[in-house]
């Protein structure tokens, strides 16, 4: 949403700015350059004409898109005076929160690295680096000895950090009133509920038609499906960012999901693209580091047991080794809370010039994270194109499952919006599941955090990640989640211990994710 | 009180045990009187055997058909497709069509195939014409993989060669060490750049008119090990060969997935990697394969000698159907399908005794309701069965299986619409009139 005035220019400065000197700058003048020699271009009109030209060759809408892409990322306008933190997290005492669970973080890397004597990491042999080449499609196959590495933290640990989580101007010991919350969560931040959501969500109203219902076998197509479909191909010929996002909402079509999303995420597979794939996969045979070990192990302990995902074991590999060594991903820490953890050359400890971010990314993977790549794997099978649009997806929206922060598509925000939502929609059970001592959100933190990846069964999570993508929100994953405890309302009423909760909830295999939320937030 | 079903069965799987005692049937040995007989493919060859002469009673079901050795045997389904093909071409038939290569259209959906040693001299005319190929060598009367190799030079099956002296085998007629020699599919789909095979399960009723009914829930049976077509990992049967029963002895099998898929799954996956409309064509083909696999050997055949060749008197010239289509009879069997990198599927195998061990617990329950949705099409109501029966059963009554082809269905559909063509009841429209076509060429 574009404000007036001068924040307009600020903003389109900035967007100038950035988009200045990248690939696609030098393609346009390349472009522009070339069409020079075409008959159509006269020298009276020639800026007309080259604009003309550039419009109808889809050379402006790929700009368009481009400048979509800054827009989403862009954070929010802020004072002048404010210092950049601000930026990447307006309340202090979250940034204090994410800066002491990164102190942790850090610390248990550490200490692993010195109790197993392996460096952070190590250049590898000639020998090493031909056998990986070799190996590279198919490391599945290896067998390190993994056994003394532990993933650095788990969903749980990081629960427990935010649930201690205190904001220093809210006095919550008021006793029992009526605005108590009964959850986890006791900071108070901005969240939306049921009558804000359905303004915010209209396309997922009864009354609005979308993939996931009304596609279903015994609806016949032309009601719906097929006129979808029509509208579909025609977004994906014209190359639309910002048409596949608002197409999106009402899901997208098996057929052409993968272009939809390439095209919202605007994540491209041009050559540059291919080459700064392939110069990733060059510093991974040249450097082995720590946390490729974290990588290998998180694989083969989630995606290599999971029915749907066992299968691209190799390209979770490719992808997540690479994505470690992806300095490009640095640049999401000027709107992320987090902050790079950094590492001093063995021997150069406290010297400010020695330090490197490690890993070279910045991102410390934990236990689950493959997670988000995983789902990826069914629609793209190219390793440079899987690559982008999983970068894209992290720098976008998945760095927000994990680190502290106020937005409103936070881990933070949406734990509580889910405790606020489940709360105020069914009071009883979450009464009656928190005098049991079965915290709803100790059940659904592991959902969320995975934005329910590995939980839902592949064709849902799709239509979910659909919706998060539509409406460049995580907000969906906290509806998803009251919905889910309000279908299992009646069995979850009848349980005594937060094991037999966990029981009750721990198949979500067989759930249709669209009938949930539309009867959630709308019936 | 309704009489309880009587059963027998010489095969201890739980799946199947725990289906009968689900139902209240009662289980009794092959020697009292039984009604239902789930035997294994031992049992039925002495069922049916010309010497023991067992009949059935009216009351009586078994769930293998009389010789279903003429799908089931690899060298006879060659042997069947083949001359189910030269019959139709004899008959000009537009499924014969053949394209500029004289590559049959609708009809190509087996890897070239050789008996050994009976069309050694042909085989190797064919190996010549591209010998850098590699062929696969299966023995016709095993199953599970066992004994099976790959070859890519002459000199690894010289003994296999008609004239070989150093030869042990047996002659060919009675089957026992024959093997087909096939070309192997050296370019397969890859997902996850792990090579895989379909198994699907289909259920025939009877095979005139042709009832065919193919399981929902088939699965995706991946090689644990990457697959390379170099020639160094001929000897790698991780790399080559699906079946679990080998996979299951890789080091990288995983007891909670099996290595296994759903069809959904690679549904799914391929619509999201290559389009709905190519999907939906490949699994319109292999619907096509499953059926025309079926009409070979349930047709009228052309006129057979009878097995033993009577010197100096009439010989019968009996039109006999390859297949009994025994009343008393059903089964259900497990076609093995690859699918090639151009989204061509191609028929490896049929199998009469599909495995009803279960390698994880998805296997257990997918086996499970396997053999209850049969049973429940073949024994509905859990009544006692009555070999007449219509064989129609109720949409309800299919659980997890669909329709494939109804022939009796299609016959009656087409005598309603007047057949343009004016084709005769009998055994010609029953081929030109299939359900599932190639789309878009067919008349």
């Amino acid at each position: 949403m574009m404000e007036e005035g001068a924040d307009l220019s600020v903003t389109i400065a900035q967007i100038v700015h950035r988009l200045k000197g990248a690939h696609l700058h030098s393609q346009l003048e390349k472009q522009a350059r070339e069409c020079l020699h075409r008959p159509e271009i006269k020298l009276e009109s020639l800026k007309e004409d080259v604009r003309s030209f550039l419009k109808a060759s889809g050379w402006e809408r790929k700009l368009q898109n481009a400048v979509y892409r800054e827009l989403h990322i862009l954070p929010p306008p802020g004072h002048p005076a404010a210092p950049p933190e601000h930026t990447k997290e307006p309340l202090v005492y979250m940034r204090k929160a994410q800066a002491s669970w990164e102190k942790r973080i850090l610390k248990s890397l550490n200490s692993m690295c010195t109790e197993l004597g392996v460096p952070l990491a190590r250049k590898r042999p000639v020998s090493e680096q031909k056998e990986l080449t070799n190996k590279w499609n198919e490391m599945g196959t290896d067998e390190p000895d993994l056994s003394k590495f532990r993933p650095v933290y788990a969903p749980k640990d990081f629960l427990e950090v935010l649930i201690s989580l205190k904001n220093p101007n809210y006095d919550c010991r008021e006793g029992l009133t009526a605005n108590s919350h009964w959850g986890l969560i006791q900071i108070s931040l901005n969240v939306r509920d049921i009558p804000q959501m359905r303004e915010a969500y209209p396309e997922l109203s009864l009354t609005c038609s979308q993939l996931g219902i009304d596609d279903h076998a015994h609806i016949p197509p032309d009601l719906f499906e097929s006129e979808h479909i029509r509208i579909g191909k025609k977004v994906v010929s014209e190359q639309d960012s910002a048409a596949a996002q608002q197409y999106s909402r009402q899901g997208c079509p098996t057929g052409f999901r993968a272009q939809l999303w390439a095209l919202i995420l605007n994540a491209t597979n041009e050559p540059e693209d291919i080459m700064h794939y392939e110069q990733l996969k060059a510093a991974v045979i040249h450097h082995d580091l720590l946390v490729d070990n974290l990588i290998y192990k998180d694989v083969k302990l989630t995606a290599s047991n999971d029915d749907y995902y066992f299968v691209f074991e190799d390209f979770l590999y490719q992808v997540l080794l690479c994505f470690s060594r992806d300095t490009a991903v640095l640049e999401h820490f000027s709107y992320n809370s987090a902050t790079p953890p950094k590492s001093y050359i063995q021997g150069k400890t406290g010297a400010e010039e020695f330090t490197v971010v490690y890993p070279p990314n910045g991102v410390i993977p934990f236990h689950g994270f493959s997670m988000y790549v995983s789902p990826l794997c069914f629609l793209y099978n190219e390793p440079s194109r899987l690559y982008s649009v999983f970068r894209e997806m992290y720098v976008r929206y998945f760095f927000r499952l994990h680190s502290i922060s106020s937005s409103p598509s936070g881990i933070v925000s949406l734990c509580l919006q889910f405790e606020r939502l489940l709360q105020n929609h069914l009071p009883q059970l979450f009464y009656h599941l928190q005098a049991i001592g079965a915290q709803p959100l100790r059940i659904a933190f592991k959902w969320m955090v995975r934005a329910f990846s590995g939980y839902l069964s592949t064709d849902q999570l799709l239509l979910l990640w659909d919706r998060i993508l539509g409406y460049d929100s995580l907000e969906i994953v906290a509806v998803l989640a009251a919905a889910v405890f309000t279908f299992r309302a009646e069995n979850l009423m009848e349980v005594t211990s937060l094991a037999s909760a966990e029981a009750v909830l721990a198949d979500l295999s067989t759930l249709k994710v669209m009938p949930l939320l539309q009867v959630f937030l709308f019936a | 009180m309704a009489a309880k079903v009587k059963w027998v069965t010489d095969i201890e799987k739980s799946v199947l045990l725990n289906n009968f005692e689900k139902r209240g049937w009662i289980q009794v040995t092959d020697s009292e009187d039984w009604n239902f007989y789930w035997m294994s493919i031992q049992t039925i060859r002495n069922v049916f055997s010309v010497d023991t002469g067992y009949r059935l009673s009216d009351d009586q079901m078994v769930n293998h058909f009389p010789n279903h050795y003429e799908l089931t045997r690899k060298d006879l389904m060659i042997k069947n497709i083949k001359r189910y093909r030269k019959e139709l071409e004899k008959e000009s038939s537009p499924l014969a069509e053949k394209d500029e290569n004289g590559k049959y259209i609708y009809l190509d959906f087996v890897p070239v195939t050789f008996m050994l040693p009976a069309d050694y001299n042909l085989f190797v005319e064919e190996f010549r014409k591209s010998p850098s190929s590699t062929w696969i060598m299966k023995p016709c009367g095993k199953a599970q993989g066992k004994g099976i190799f790959l070859i890519n030079k002459l000199s690894q099956i010289k003994k296999w060669s008609r004239d070989s002296r150093t030869s042990t085998f047996v002659a060919a007629n009675s089957g026992k060490e024959a093997y087909v020699i096939s070309l192997y599919i050296d370019n397969p789909l890859l997902i996850g750049g792990k090579k895989f095979d379909l198994r699907l399960y289909v259920l025939v009723t009877t095979y005139r008119p042709l009832k065919c009914y193919m399981y929902k829930l088939g699965f995706c049976r991946f090689c644990t090990v990457k697959y390379t077509p170099s020639t160094s990992e001929l000897d790698n049967m991780f790399v080559h060969l699906t079946n679990v029963a080998i996979q299951k002895h890789g080091d990288d099998y995983n007891h909670v997935h099996g290595g296994k898929w759903t069809v959904s799954n690679l549904r799914l996956y391929l619509e999201s990697t290559r389009g709905k409309e190519v999907t939906n064509l490949l699994f319109d083909q292999i619907h096509w394969i499953v059926v025309q696999s079926l009409k070979a050997v349930a047709i009228w055949a052309f006129p057979r000698p009878p097995l033993r060749f009577h010197f100096m008197i009439n010989i019968h010239i009996t039109y006999s159907p390859v297949m009994n289509n025994d009343k008393h009879c059903f089964e259900c069997y497990g076609y093995d399908i690859i699918i090639d990198d151009k989204l061509k599927p191609w028929l490896i195998e049929v199998n009469a005794s599909p495995s009803l061990t279960s390698s994880t617990a998805n296997d257990r329950i997918l086996k499970y309701n396997l053999i209850n949705d049969t049973l429940n099409i073949v024994a509905p109501n859990g009544e006692i069965p009555d070999c007449r029966w219509n064989r129609s059963p109720p949409k309800e009554a299919l659980g997890n299986y669909q329709v494939l082809y109804d022939e009796e269905q299609a016959l009656s559909e087409n005598a309603d619409l007047r057949s343009r063509s004016g084709q005769a009841l009998g055994s010609k429209s029953t081929r030109s009139s299939s359900v599932r076509p190639v789309p878009a060429t067919w008349k």
